[in-house]
């Protein structure tokens, strides 16, 4: 027995080798790998903002005293962070300038119903970098919220604006901040595409990778260090596993068949994976080496996009067991693998389901008639939620506050990637001058900010 | 006497080398797939059947309708040939892949993809291919041969190709 499986696999080993090394020598696919800073510091995308509400907090900030000195305004960023939140409204200077509380005239500010004021100042080292000092101040009490200081490079000026911009939106909100995160998506110009990982408000965007084969299905593992994704350079979709820091992939399911629709587990040391190698298209879990193998669904109908709760314990998951595309949940562990509940119950399509991070609700794709938009559903109450109201929106990914939700749209056949907060009333458009833009992910919470 | 029964015979033995007996019992020739390569009575080269214009083999799409997936009866015959062909020639080894029109998430459409794929070779299958021969693989939506968003291009799309390894 033992030697008949044996065999069998040598057999179909020989078959993929010789498969790779006729594709290696016919095909025309470049591989290029771009691992370290090499993108000008412009914003890959441009960003537009509709909607907002009434609740919007007024806020003013001032630009810092000598800042207009540096190459980066420190200021311009904050702004641009909280304005892009939907939950602020700027009020702008229109006499004074102060920088220290005590040049604060209150009642002037208090008249233009200014809630908060964001001061400080900038100051130039002689070794070349930069101290920034700010203050959040609480115009009604006339109090000091936030008093802080970091030394920087110039290089780093962004990223101590962004991190400004947290603490000031989780003082005032009482939410956590994901200004300082990171989105990646996958751009498409011609026949190129382009796994591109950037900031957060789109500045800084760098290939991980390029192919002239498509890209799909981009997962950030838990750490944020490593992106999972599909590519179908082998002509057929294969997982690959590349670490951001390093251009480091490797081909982790690259079975018999199609291999896709990577999923991590919260702990980072398992890949949730649609494999066809057992016929049709299953959902197995992997170690996130590419080594072992379980099998998650056992039916004879599509079961894909699976999705870890943030326990770990159980997925959801797109299936049409029951004969449309509707989202299931099942265990993880045990016997009750077998048994998948069923979730939505409106409409004859709903797929790509994702989890919010407390695992009380989720959001997908839902079809009404012929358009595909975003829904968010409580899984306690089961009531649903439509977020958008365009045509064709796919691939929602969840900011990790569970406030944003980033996915992907068309205008006038154009992919843009779009953003909603998870209350439907901000909306922003995020596109690019070049080709078009696709399969959004948003990365986790850097390691020092993570609470939960 | 002796002449004539060795042209004879001759005749008889190149009459039977021309044919192939299926299984279900139809002789060969029917649709002309003939050998992958060698020669004829003349002597003369033939043509590669896999390219061959004029050969059922050259044909390599099944299109399906709008949430379709089992093989019509008008592309069986083209699925059957390759079937007998790679029966006839266990040295060979072909791809099958899967596509979708572009509407609806990327990865369901691989999955129906697959699931295209898939039909395409359990009908080979069933005829007598071996299943080590072929691999059945999806492109999705990913790689549509129409791109216009029209009934048109969708219908395009809505395809399973047979590749042969090396294509």
């Amino acid at each position: 027995m033992i030697s008949i499986i044996a065999l069998y696999k040598i057999f179909f080993s020989k078959i993929n080798s010789m498969w790779n090394s006729l594709h290696q020598s016919f095909s025309t696919i470049i591989v290029l790998i771009f691992c370290l800073f090499s993108s000008p510091l412009h914003a890959a995308l441009d960003i537009e903002i509709f909607g907002g509400g009434a609740s919007q907090i007024p806020i003013a900030i001032i630009p810092f005293a000598a800042e207009e000195r540096l190459a980066q305004s420190v200021t311009a960023v904050v702004r641009s962070d909280l304005q892009r939140s939907g939950l602020f409204r700027m009020v702008d200077s229109v006499s004074s300038v102060p920088h220290e509380p005590s040049e604060i005239i209150y009642p002037d500010w208090q008249m233009r119903g200014v809630n908060a004021m964001v001061i400080g100042a900038t100051r130039l080292l002689p070794n070349g970098q930069v101290e920034v000092r700010y203050r959040l101040m609480d115009i009604a009490k006339q109090q000091i919220l936030i008093s802080d200081m970091e030394t920087v490079s110039v290089k780093q000026l962004r990223a101590v604006a962004h991190r400004m911009a947290d603490s000031i939106y989780e003082k005032l909100t009482g939410d956590i901040g994901v200004f300082s995160t990171r989105i990646a998506y996958v751009a498409k110009q011609g026949k190129r595409y382009a796994l591109k990982v950037a900031d957060a408000d789109g500045f800084n965007a760098r290939t991980a990778i390029e192919y002239t084969e498509p890209i799909i299905s981009l997962a950030w593992s838990p750490d944020g260090t490593k992106i999972a994704y599909v590519s179908f350079e082998n002509k057929k979709p294969v997982i690959h596993v590349q670490t951001l820091a390093t251009g480091e992939r490797r081909a982790i399911a690259k079975f018999r068949g199609s291999n896709s629709a990577p999923a991590w587990s919260p702990d980072g040391k398992k890949i949730a994976v649609v494999l066809s190698k057992k016929g049709g298209s299953q959902i197995f879990l992997i170690n996130s080496d590419g080594s072992g193998l379980r099998r998650l669904t056992r039916s004879s109908s599509i079961d894909t996009e699976p999705n870890f709760s943030p326990d770990g314990k159980s997925i959801i998951f797109t299936s049409d067991r029951g004969g449309s595309p509707q989202i299931y949940r099942m265990a993880v562990a045990g016997s009750a693998s077998r048994v998948a509940e069923r979730l939505t119950f409106e409409g004859s399509y709903n797929v790509s389901p994702q989890y919010h991070h407390d695992g009380k609700s989720f959001i997908y794709i839902h079809r009404n008639d012929s358009q595909f938009n975003v829904a968010i559903q409580s899984l306690e109450t089961r009531q649903v939620q439509l977020l958008t109201d365009s045509a064709f929106d796919e691939s929602p990914s969840f900011a990790p506050n569970g406030k944003i939700i980033l996915y992907a749209t068309e205008i006038k056949g154009r992919g843009i990637l779009a953003a909603v907060s998870s209350d439907g009333r901000t909306r922003q458009e995020l596109s690019t001058q070049e080709g078009d833009i696709r399969e959004p992910a948003w990365g986790p919470l850097p390691k020092w900010r993570r609470k939960f | 006497m002796r002449k004539i029964l060795s042209i004879a015979l001759v005749v008889l033995l190149s009459a039977c080398a021309n044919k192939t007996i299926n299984p279900d019992g139809e002789e060969g020739n029917q649709a002309n797939t003939g050998a992958m390569s060698g020669e004829n009575a003349s002597g003369s080269p033939t043509v590669n059947p896999l390219v061959d214009p004029t050969n059922i083999l050259s044909k390599r799409s099944v299109y399906f309708e709008f949430d379709e997936y089992v093989v019509s009866d008008k592309y069986k015959s083209m699925v059957l040939s390759h079937a007998r062909y790679l029966r006839d020639n266990s040295n060979l080894s072909i791809r099958i892949q899967g596509n979708t029109d572009e509407r609806g998430s990327r990865e369901y459409n691989l999955a129906l993809g697959q699931r295209r794929a898939d039909s395409v070779k359990r009908v080979m299958t069933l005829a007598g291919t071996q299943d080590s021969q072929i691999e059945s693989v999806s492109y999705g939506e990913e790689k549509p041969r129409a791109v216009g968003h029209n009934e048109a291009s969708w219908t395009e799309n809505r395809r399973a190709d047979i590749r042969y390894q090396g294509e």
